[in-house]
Order: C-alpha cells, then structure tokens, then sequence
C-alpha cells in the first residue's frame, strides 16, 4: 500500500491551507471533519476533487469521505451565490413570524429556499437557530447578523444586491 | 501557580479596577454585537479619554459578556468601579448617546436610557451567570479577580479526586443538557472506569432552536467552563479534553480558542498544573450542523471523524466512549456550576432549589414576551412568576395561550399548569421537559396543531436515519400534521397519527426518536380542541394554518370552544 500522501490537486495556494490542518492533526484519520471544515471554509464548497484529496491524504475510504459530506448541514456541496440571504428557521424566529420572512424571499428571488438564483448571485438559505433568538426573527446577510427583521428592511437589502450585479 | 500566586493576580486585577473612578461596561456577546456594540465600546472609550483631562475622572470602558435582556440591546452599565451592585443599566444605547452617557459620570443618571427592570433581575440568582456582563471574557486575569480558579487550585491542593466527586454528589447537580442525570454519580462511574487514557467532553452543540444558554456563557465567561473541565479531569482521572461547539457560533469558538491559549499561559492547563503532577488539555471540535450530534453517542462518532449516528447504550460512555476509552460527557451548564460549588461548598448549593432539582437553571425567554433574554432562577420557581414577572408577560394585550419547554423533544403547556415550580420530574409530569433551557412563549396568534408541525418537521429533517421508526415515522407524522393543518385530515387520520405516537416514542434508537412525539403528544392533551377544529371545521384559530379560519358564526354554536 502506497502512503505517501497524494500530490495537490492544484496549485491554488488554498490547497497549502488545507494540507496545514491535516499535518497539524498528524494525517490522523479522525481529522476528517477538521479538514473538510477548512475546505469548507477556504473553497466555499466541497467539490469532487476536495472530498477525493482529502480522503485520500488521511486514507479514509471514500464512502466514508462522501458520508461524513453529505451527512452534515454545515457542508454544501455546491459553490454559493456572490451573496447569501440566511433565515433563521429556529423556533423562536419561528414563533416571531419567520415563515413570512422566508416567503417573501422565495417570492422575491423566484427561487426556493436552499437555491441560487440563476445568474449566481443570490443564495436563499435556511439556518437552525443562529443562537440570537432574543432578537427573532434574525436573518444573516452574508455573514452579518440582523435581529428583529421587518421584510421590508429584507427586501430592501436583496434590491440593494440585485441592483449591484 | 500556587494559591497565593493566584491570589496574587486577583488583587492586582482588582487594583487596576479600582484605579479607576468609573467604570463603563459594554456589552459585545452576540445579541448586542449585531447593534454594532463594538463600535459603540469604540466611540465610549474616546470620549471618555477626552473627557478626562477636563473633569478629572478616570473611566474604564470594558467589553463584557452578556447582560441578558438581549431584545433591549445595545446594553450598557455604568456607575462607580468600586461598587458594581450599584451601576446603572442603560438599553437601546446608540453613538449619539455617548456624550450625554460620558458626562453624566458621577452625577445625575441619562433617565431616558435607563431601563428600569427591576422586576426582571427580582427573583434572579446568578451562578452560572455571576461574571457575565461584568468582567472582559478575554481577559483571564478579571476571571481570576472574581474568585476564578480558586476552586481548581482548592481540589488540586486540598482534596483527593474522590473528594471533588464526594462535594458534586452531595451538591445535588444534575446535567443540565436535558436529561438530569445526576453528575456525581457521573462522574464517579467514569472514575471508577478501567482504562489508561479517559476523557471529559464539553456538550457544546447546543442544537435545540430557541435556546442559546450556552452560547453565551462561552462567550461570556469561557474560563469558568475551562475550569469546570479541568477539575473533572481531576476528579474522573482524565488528562485529556474535547470541547464540542457547534459550527453556527463562530464568536464562541474565537473566544474559547483565545481562552484556551491564556489558561495555558498561566499555567492552568497543560502539565504539572498547580505545580502537581495533574496534567490536562482541552482541544475544540467544531460540529457541522446536525441536531442529532447533540446526542453524547453521535457526538462521540463526530469527534472520531464519523457520520454523526448514535450507537445503543450500553455501553455508557462513561464505561466505552470516545476510542473506546471511559468518557465524562457533560453539558456547558453542568460544567460552569462546578467551580462554585467546590469553592463554595455542596452544603450552599444544595440549599438552592427543590428536594429533587437543586441549584439554577439558566432559561432563554424567548417567543411572546416582554423581556426577552437570559434569566438564571433557582429551581422551583412557579412558571408564572417567569413568565409574567421577570419576563413582564405577553406584549400588544394579546392573551398567553402555552410556553415551549424542551425544544423538539419537550412540550407545550398551558395555562392551567402556570403554577407549577420548576424542576425535572414537575416538568416532565405535565408533559414536557427541562430540555436545555429553551422557553418558548407563545400567545392566541400561534395555531398549536402548527407549532406541533413545526417540531415534527424539525426531527424529520434531523434524524440522521440510522433507525427505522424514527427516519420512517416522523416523516409519516409529519405528513398527517401538514393534512390536519390543511384542513384535509379525517378522524381516521388521527388515531393514526396518536399509533404512531406510540411506536416512534417506544422503538427508536435515540432520544431523539423517542422522544419526538412529544410535542404532538403535550398539545394533543392540552389542545386537542385545536386539532378537531382543524379536522371538523376546516377551521384554524390562530388563522395561520392553509386551511384558513372561519368567521364564528359559521362554527355550530356547540362546537364553538371557549
Ligand atoms: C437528540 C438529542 C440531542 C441532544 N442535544 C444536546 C445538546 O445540544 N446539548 C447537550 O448538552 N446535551 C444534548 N443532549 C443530551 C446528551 O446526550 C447528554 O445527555 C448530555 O450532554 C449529558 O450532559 P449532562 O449530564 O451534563 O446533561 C441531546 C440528547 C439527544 C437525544
Ligand atoms: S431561533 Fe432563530 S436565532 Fe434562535
């Protein structure tokens, strides 16, 4: 059995990243999550080729690679929209009318939640409380968190992006 | 570090405090944060240097944790840096109120920024939350000027690991995570564990919708779970810790792995601590997004790098857990009450609360209420007294219909049971549960048969489809709620769904599974008029549901419910 670790997929440097959490944890295999959370959050996805890199650096049998990837929320195995509209869909955002919030988006970008708009540049995404319930219902736009959110003060925001392809 | 070292350090924490004329505290937990409270802190800290020179009086604008009303943020308190307990709190604080907060130092209170919330913190006792909103969680040294790690240095020092276990059980702590199990007897399965390499794991998944308890004490005081793990570590025979956090708080991540490299720093974690041959180390695992690791046996697979699907039990994990090796798993909660009680004493605890549920339990007040935050009450405390005292009751004169307990796994109640004192078995009679410290108010807008759909499909994406009744049930029940909602279901429908009840609680692998019938169960027993409505009349109350809501007078007098 051959286990040298594979070469890098490419020469983007983000690879380097990637391969930095894998060494830090010793290619142990149990640093699977760990190693999928910094492509994750280095690539914005997970592609074929990442999942393959990575189960084959920590010999990890692929089905297990692609189960652990498909088995969590956190990880999308599609790239995102230039912007992402996230509504919390947790119970105390619920209760405060979340549910209005998320269909006027749907109804606004003409897609359903989980989806991007077809130029690219809207992702509508749903999120399972963001731990700021004291201030439902919260929406995240991009990564910034907005509480007590009126769909007007929503809507305005996906203009604003619209406008700015 | 020895115990006059940490004394130490406390004291000259305290000097820099008290060198100071005043003192400016600045929320930046998660809530207040997204007002932009850190630009805010910003703005307060130079107008305080530039007021300085010309009154004469040193100010310390600090960063705190969470001050719990978080609907009220941006929270500011203020006051005199030698007496704490006699700041005064301000809500809504924006930049342009800066100048006028600055100058009113020493004299007369900003009335218009006052919140005036005694009734919310009347009733309150804070311990798990007693250094929140009051010290920076960045700086170990404030942690230490209010008593932090004494109480590890105390069981290091002064009290053999059998000892520590003695004091936890004594205390009465049960696990705050949901269950309530209690934590000594815990603790002293894993100590009595064979195995060379044992575990303590921090329960930081925090996965039940509505509920941020732990959250913010991570991100509002991280040493005293830091602590709280250590002495564990002790106590079971452990030198090796995981803190699982889920990945949908990033601020509590930052802060716990800043925190971690202090505690090293100084000597708390690592080797030879306290100058004792005890060694131990905490690593953080971030989770990925599945409610189902919140389970201490899918939590464990997480960790191992595996899908996050629970295993039978037994074994415990206490006897087989993570690698296979005996593993303290606990909730964030349960740890932050740890130090307190070894320095304080089991005896002090244990007067706290009801014969069964001893201590606090931070709730998160969220839904239909005034006040909406974080309270800590001491066990026993009557539902209404929360609800209607310290969470000021249900706003725009709208009328109180039931309050979640338990996020998906927990209940509805309804008024009628209002005056029931909190605790394990009191909840769990009416058909709910502790949980994790989700309360959920909801008033005559939300339509109960609705609400159970919302769970149900909660559990329904959640299961993680290892067992059967569970990935096959809760989707079945799911089904019958959206057509009860719809106004499509027949009666057969319901007796359906109340079999299935019964076979999803009693076959599931899981808690999750076994206990996801609960909401339809709690609001099948306190609002079954609700669902007959719905099924009979095509009728919602609440006027939320596909089917619509019917004017009165198309209801048959009869039927027509109070
Ligand atoms: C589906 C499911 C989800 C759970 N989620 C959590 C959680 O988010 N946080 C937690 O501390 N415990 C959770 N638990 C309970 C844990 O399995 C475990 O009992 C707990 O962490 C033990 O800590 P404690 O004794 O301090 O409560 C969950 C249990 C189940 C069945
Ligand atoms: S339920 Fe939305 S932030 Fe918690």
């Amino acid at each position: 059995m051959n286990l040298a670790p594979p070469p890098l997929p490419s020469d983007d440097k983000r690879w380097k990243i990637v391969n930095g959490t894998m060494r830090r944890h010793g290619f142990a295999r149990h640093a699977l999550i760990e190693t999928l959370h910094t492509v994750q959050s280095s690539f914005g996805f997970l592609d074929d080729v990442a999942i393959r890199f990575v189960a084959q650096s920590l010999h990890v049998p692929l089905s297990q690679a692609f189960g652990v990837a498909t088995f969590y929320n956190h990880f999308s195995l599609k790239p995102a929209g230039k912007h992402t509209c996230t509504i919390c869909l947790g119970t105390a955002c619920y209760i405060k009318g979340a549910d209005r919030l998320m269909a006027e988006a749907e109804k606004r970008l003409k897609i359903k939640a989980g989806h991007t708009t077809p130029d690219g540049n809207i992702s509508l995404m749903t999120a399972r409380c963001v731990g700021a319930c004291g201030r439902a219902p919260v929406i995240l736009e991009d990564s910034e968190l907005l509480g007590l959110v009126e769909p007007g003060v929503m809507l305005e925001q996906l203009e604003r992006w619209a406008a700015h392809d | 570090m020895t115990s006059e070292e940490l004394l130490q350090i406390a004291e000259e924490a305290n000097a820099d405090r008290e060198a100071s004329d005043f003192e400016v505290n600045v929320c930046v937990a998660l809530g207040c944060l997204s007002q932009h409270s850190d630009k805010l802190k910003d703005t307060l800290t130079a107008e305080a240097a530039a007021a300085s020179p010309r009154t004469g009086k040193r100010c310390h604008v600090r960063g705190t944790g969470c001050m719990g009303l978080c609907a009220a943020g941006p929270l500011v308190r203020v006051g005199s840096a030698a007496d704490a307990g006699a700041q005064t709190l301000y809500a809504g604080v924006r930049e342009g109120d800066v100048k006028a907060l600055i100058e009113s130092l020493g004299g007369k209170p900003v009335e218009r920024l006052t919140a005036h919330l005694d009734q919310y913190f009347r009733g309150q006792i804070p311990i798990v939350l007693e250094n929140s909103g009051y010290i920076d969680p960045e700086k170990i040294d404030e942690y230490i000027g209010r008593d932090g790690y004494q109480a590890l240095i105390k069981a290091l020092t002064e009290m053999s690991p059998q000892t520590v276990i003695e004091q936890i059980s004594k205390s009465g702590l049960r696990g705050r995570g949901g269950g309530g199990y209690p934590t000594g007897l815990k603790w002293s399965t894993v100590a009595k564990a064979v195995g060379a390499q044992k575990y303590v794991i921090c329960n930081a998944d925090e996965g039940d919708p509505g509920a941020f308890m732990d959250r913010s004490v991570l991100e509002s005081d991280p040493q005293r779970v830091i602590e709280g793990m250590a002495i564990a570590g002790y106590a079971v025979g452990a030198s090796k810790g995981y803190i699982y956090v889920r990945a949908e708080y990033p601020l509590a991540v930052t802060r716990m792995t800043s925190s971690l490299r202090d505690a090293r720093r100084r000597g708390l974690l690592g080797n030879n601590i306290c100058g004792t041959t005890f060694a131990f180390d905490i690593e953080i695992r971030l989770g990925a997004g599945a409610f189902v690791c919140g389970e201490e046996t899918a939590l464990i697979a997480s960790i191992e790098g595996l899908r996050g699907q629970p295993r039978p039990r037994p074994p415990y994990p206490a006897v087989s857990g993570l690698w296979g090796s005996p593993t303290l798993i606990n909730n964030v909660e349960t740890f932050a009450n740890v130090a307190p009680i070894i320095r304080k004493g089991a005896e002090w605890y244990a007067s706290i609360g009801t014969e069964k549920s001893k201590g606090t339990k931070v709730f998160a007040l969220t839904g239909k209420i005034t006040n909406t935050g974080l309270v800590e009450i001491p066990m026993g405390m009557p539902l209404r007294e929360i609800i209607f005292g310290i969470g000021g009751g249900v706003p725009n004169g709208r009328k109180f219909k039931a309050v979640q307990t338990g996020g998906p796994s927990g209940g509805c109640i309804p008024e009628e049971h209002l005056d029931l004192p909190i605790s394990y078995e009191a909840l769990i009679d009416v058909g709910s549960m502790m949980g994790s410290g989700g309360m959920i108010v909801m008033d005559d807008t939300s339509c109960m048969v609705n609400v159970a759909r919302f769970f149900m499909e909660f559990c329904m994406t959640e299961s993680c489809g290892k067992c059967i009744p569970c990935r096959a049930g809760t989707a079945q029940m799911y089904q019958l709620l959206t057509k009860i909602c719809d106004g499509k279901a027949s009666h057969a429908d319901l007796d359906l769904l109340i079999d299935l009840c019964d076979v999803v609680k009693n076959t599931s692998l899981c808690g999750l599974g076994m206990t996801a019938p609960n909401p339809v169960l709690s609001t099948l027993r306190y609002f079954k008029h609700e669902y007959m409505e719905h099924i009979d009349h095509q009728h919602c109350r609440a006027g939320v549901c596909a089917c619509g809501s019917k004017p009165l007078s198309e209801l048959s007098q009869a039927e027509v419910p109070a």
